[in-house]
């Protein structure tokens, strides 16, 4: 669980005009800093911009990206659209999860340090199979260079 | 079929000439002129959200579309059963059956759901897709209300109800795809969300998703203890609701046949919350006019209705102090029940419209002496079961009377029932006049009628009052908003939470507009045929005050929730 600062929250909601027509928005930008959306959060957002928690727990709930569930540091994606699967992303997944001890019910390390989650497509076909960290891109995977990426991650934080 | 001038726009459904008379679908004007297209999640009093596809209708061209998002137009011809419609319409329904957990034979509402209703009536003879409903389990959290998600179609009917017409918003869809249901927020349980138990989502629910808390077995337990002394009252619109239930007129009160049924139930005391009910306006009224003469803060609110109750201390604690601290009349009889049989092994049930009223029975609040007044609240529907359960003919009963004493009430009881009723009676009250001209003066002062919500004047000698009256929680809501605004100025608001006030409450069966029209002309029928029409004339009240109430009628007749702040007793 994360500590929730509500002057970063109540900055949020002032940048989107308290609007409940920005609330997609609002919990782009709460997620953004958490990598997660805390239910309490989602509850005082609700109350700010008057709408039931029953709806908003229905918008976060609606769409994929969104994610009620703690995540990592380092959120890991895993590509398992055509073109990565073809060249073996499976193995790459696999490794993954085999280095991080991780599996598809138990996506998120105790330490609160890796959450690895599978998309359908990156986008980025050429790199295949391609592993994104947060926001950067790693292509052309195998699974020996996905093991030695999250233990350098893992040094950078020890 | 006469063309006049003004002669109306003809639409052909099933080579029938359907005038269109401003309906807003095609759907109504093919039920308006006796074609029923089948619908789940249509309600003709929520927006139109056209999910189940169920009203599918072919035009002369053979395009298919839902009649319930189809606009009426002149020269418009459909058809509401081409082999083609047949077909969707079939596919349709076992597909809806694959998201059903179908245990329709030990299910609660088996005899009232739409959806078994239109697989039967449609010709759906088997299962054909694997079954992928919900699995979570029951939420029978509430005191009024039982969810039952692996029944839910979504057709979506609940959350419009509590959206648009309740405006509680306690549920909503969440996840998506075949991963979809309804719930309170974060999936939590009815009890801890904003639910006042109105049961009006019940109400709509085609299926068994939504169901009024069954309490006959608690009721049967007592009724076959040979060492309790089982007490009931019956509400003044359980008298307009229960005939449906087997197949008779809402037209004509039934409360004569009401008593016998409970007699040979095995009540062993039976009587009409009509009594309570002009108690509570000779409380109300006093209670006003203190407030009145005083210069209290005004309105004074009603807080005859539990929903409604609930909403002011969820939504506008603040008003709590300008309700009234009237007990319901449910409770007030309770009180006397409990006095009147002091020492005896008495075990008090109510027979109301309402689902909220089995919370408020069980509210620690309400308790006197350290008592629960009310030990039981059965609604119209679970009285019909037992009626049903018992083998009795209803139609075929002779009538009885309630028991003396306390078996006396005026037709100001009977209308608390309506929407405006409770305002009537305390303004038959005021007037202080039984006259047939001054009965009729009031009855067309603007109190009357089925409209959400209704404001008018009414004067009394030098007196002037301001009256509004709103009956559906989004309703008392506008108003609340008028009133908090400066927009308008009230002295006196009747809320009653559910849409036409008890006669539509979540515990009678379900009912079209049409039906609740009827319920509502049947109980000014049942307050016309009663000698006595204003709560001072009933000879009960003076025998309750002098004989049951220790000096201290306050203390056994009114609330004091822990919102209306500090109050002396």
């Amino acid at each position: 669980m994360v500590k929730v600062d509500y002057k970063f929250i109540d900055e949020v909601l002032e940048r989107f005009g308290f609007d409940k027509g920005n609330i997609i928005g609002i919990m782009q930008a709460v997620q953004e800093e958490y990598r997660y959306l805390p239910q309490e959060v989602l509850e005082y957002i609700a109350d700010k911009i008057d709408v039931s928690t029953a709806k908003i727990f229905g918008v976060a709930t609606f769409y994929g990206n969104f994610s009620m569930d703690v995540k990592g540091k380092y959120v890991i994606k895993v590509c398992r659209g055509t073109a990565c699967h073809v060249r073996k992303s499976a193995d790459v997944l696999q490794a993954i999860y085999d280095v991080t001890g991780l599996s598809e019910n138990q996506p998120t390390t105790s330490d609160g340090l890796f959450t690895i989650e599978t998309v359908s497509c990156l986008g980025a076909c050429g790199l295949s199979p391609v592993v994104m960290v947060n926001e950067t891109v790693h292509g052309a995977m195998n699974p020996d260079k996905a093991k030695a990426l999250i233990n350098e991650l893992r040094e950078k934080e020890a | 079929m006469s063309r006049d001038t003004n002669q109306p726009k003809v639409m052909i459904v099933d080579n029938v000439e359907c005038p269109i008379n401003g309906e807003r679908n095609v759907l109504e004007v093919a039920r308006n002129n006796g074609i029923d297209i089948p619908s789940l999640c249509y309600c003709e009093n929520l927006s139109i959200y056209g999910g189940c596809r169920i009203c599918i209708v072919e035009d002369d061209k053979g395009k298919i579309d839902s009649a319930c998002s189809m606009l009426p137009k002149a020269g418009l011809v459909i058809k509401t059963n081409t082999p083609k419609v047949q077909k969707f319409r079939k596919m349709i329904l076992q597909l809806l059956l694959g998201s059903h957990r179908t245990d329709c034979t030990t299910c609660d509402v088996s005899d009232t759901c739409k959806l078994r209703a239109y697989c039967h009536r449609y010709d759906v003879d088997m299962e054909r897709f694997s079954k992928n409903y919900c699995d979570l389990p029951i939420d029978d959290s509430s005191a009024c209300i039982v969810r039952d998600p692996s029944k839910c179609i979504l057709c979506g009917q609940c959350v419009r109800m509590c959206d648009e017409v309740q405006n509680i918003h306690a549920i909503d869809f969440c996840y998506r795809g075949k991963r979809a249901y309804i719930a309170p927020g974060f999936s939590g349980n009815i009890a801890a969300s904003d639910c006042v138990g109105c049961g009006q989502c019940a109400a709509v629910c085609p299926t068994g998703a939504l169901t009024v808390k069954n309490q006959t077995r608690e009721m049967w337990k007592m009724l076959q203890d040979p060492n309790r002394k089982v007490v009931v009252q019956f509400a003044p619109s359980v008298r307009v609701g229960l005939a449906e239930q087997f197949g008779m007129p809402a037209t004509e009160p039934v409360e004569g046949k009401l008593v016998t049924a409970m007699k040979r139930l095995g009540c062993d005391v039976v009587y009409d919350t009509n009594l309570s009910a002009d108690l509570t306006i000779m409380e109300e009224s006093a209670e006003f006019m203190e407030k009145l003469n005083s210069g209290a803060k005004l309105p004074m609110f009603t807080s005859c209705c539990p929903g409604w109750i609930q909403h002011v201390e969820n939504k506008h604690p603040h008003l709590m102090p300008q309700v009234s601290t009237c007990g319901s009349p449910m409770e007030m009889l309770g009180a006397i029940i409990r006095r009147q049989f002091k020492g005896e092994n008495v075990y008090s049930v109510a027979i109301m419209p309402c689902t909220a009223k089995k919370f408020e029975a069980q509210r620690p609040e309400l308790e006197k002496d350290g008592e629960r007044l009310v030990d039981l609240v059965l609604t119209t529907q679970e009285l019909g079961r037992m009626i049903k359960e018992a083998g009795i003919d209803f139609a075929r009963l002779p009538e009885s009377k309630p028991d003396d004493p306390l078996g006396d009430y005026t037709g100001a009881g009977v209308i608390f029932g309506v929407t405006g009723g409770v305002t009537e009676a305390v303004i038959r009250r005021v007037l202080d006049d039984a006259s047939p001209d001054t009965l009729k003066t009031i009855a067309e002062c603007g109190v009357r009628g089925l409209d959400g919500i209704k404001a008018f004047e009414v004067s009394a000698g030098d007196l002037k009052l301001r009256i509004g009256v709103a009956n559906g929680l989004g309703n008392a809501d506008k108003l609340i908003e008028k009133v908090e605004s400066g927009e308008e100025h009230f002295d006196f608001i009747e809320v009653m939470a559910c849409p036409n006030g008890c006669i539509g409450g979540g515990g009678q069966p379900p009912a079209s507009n049409a039906r609740k029209r009827e319920r509502f002309d049947a109980i000014f029928k049942s307050d016309e045929s009663c000698e006595l029409r204003i709560p001072q004339q009933n000879p009960d009240l003076q025998y309750i005050y002098d004989n049951l109430m220790d000096g201290n009628p306050h203390h056994y007749l009114h609330i004091h929730y822990p919102a209306h702040g500090h109050h002396e007793e």
